[in-house]
């Protein structure tokens, strides 16, 4: 599991590869929120395309990030979710919180 | 109903074996030839019937997580035990956003599992253990020959 993170204006895009479980997540997390904290984006943009699994701790992943970026006013924005992905996501109502892409790839 | 093929292990706790326990599971299920999707379902239940475990059952020790696979025609029957502390209210527990793990656990993982099996069932002892049994039918696929 890995992530690639950009910074271009105030988006800030992660470009997460690899499994995603409550196992991985931790690391995800740190280095997600370090990156936060460091160029406050008033986007996340979470690029969900080079992952081949996720379970609900995903969904807290996203949650996570949407509750610490909200606080300073930031959108969270999920895209490049396979099929799995989204179904996943789709269970636990995100959508009414963060913008997903529903371009499955 | 005559088991077809069958294997048993036993796991600790350390969340390394998330991936570890989910890819046997998958695996042995591959030989009903399931669908990608039937596969990811079944990866993803178990996977979160495991983080349980080690999230909560197993919360502040390292244990011993139980996992039996069976396969009956095209019917996949996966137990997954442990003898943690149990849980109080199982009603509550399989709420879909409950979660006494904190603010990085979304409260989904019951949900996952009601959603992407054909069946759960889960019995629970306060300071015993709970046991969770998961089914999925594998639907046949016309053309290809099950031994």
């Amino acid at each position: 599991m890995s992530v690639e993170i950009s910074v271009k204006g105030e988006v800030l895009t992660a470009r997460l590869a690899g499994e995603i479980d409550h196992h991985t997540a931790v690391g995800l997390r740190k280095e997600i929120d370090t990156a936060i904290d460091l160029n406050l984006p008033s986007l996340l943009v979470l690029d969900f395309e080079k992952v081949n699994f996720m379970d609900s701790s995903g969904i807290g992943l996203v949650m996570g990030r949407y509750k610490k970026i909200s606080r300073t006013k930031g959108e969270v924005y999920v895209c490049g979710m396979s099929q799995n992905i989204f179904k996943v996501m789709k269970l636990s109502g995100l959508e009414s919180i963060v913008k997903l892409d529903k371009k499955i790839v | 109903m005559k088991t077809d093929n069958k294997f048993s292990m036993t796991v600790l706790s350390r969340s390394t074996n998330e991936s570890f326990i989910r890819s046997v599971v998958a695996t042995f299920a591959a030989q009903l030839d399931p669908t990608v999707e039937e596969i990811s379902d079944i990866k993803t239940a178990v996977s979160e019937a495991v983080t349980n475990c080690i999230v909560h059952a197993y919360k502040d020790s390292i244990g011993k997580i139980y996992i039996t696979c069976e396969i009956s025609n095209n019917l996949l029957t996966v137990k997954i035990r442990d003898k943690g502390v149990g849980i109080e209210n199982i009603t509550k527990a399989m709420e879909p956003l409950y979660t006494t793990a904190g603010d990085e656990r979304a409260g989904l993982g019951f949900a996952v599992m009601q959603s992407f099996m054909d069946g759960i069932k889960v019995r629970s002892k306060l300071g015993s253990g709970t046991t969770v049994v998961l089914r999925k039918n594998i639907s046949v696929r016309y053309g290809t020959a099950r031994e």
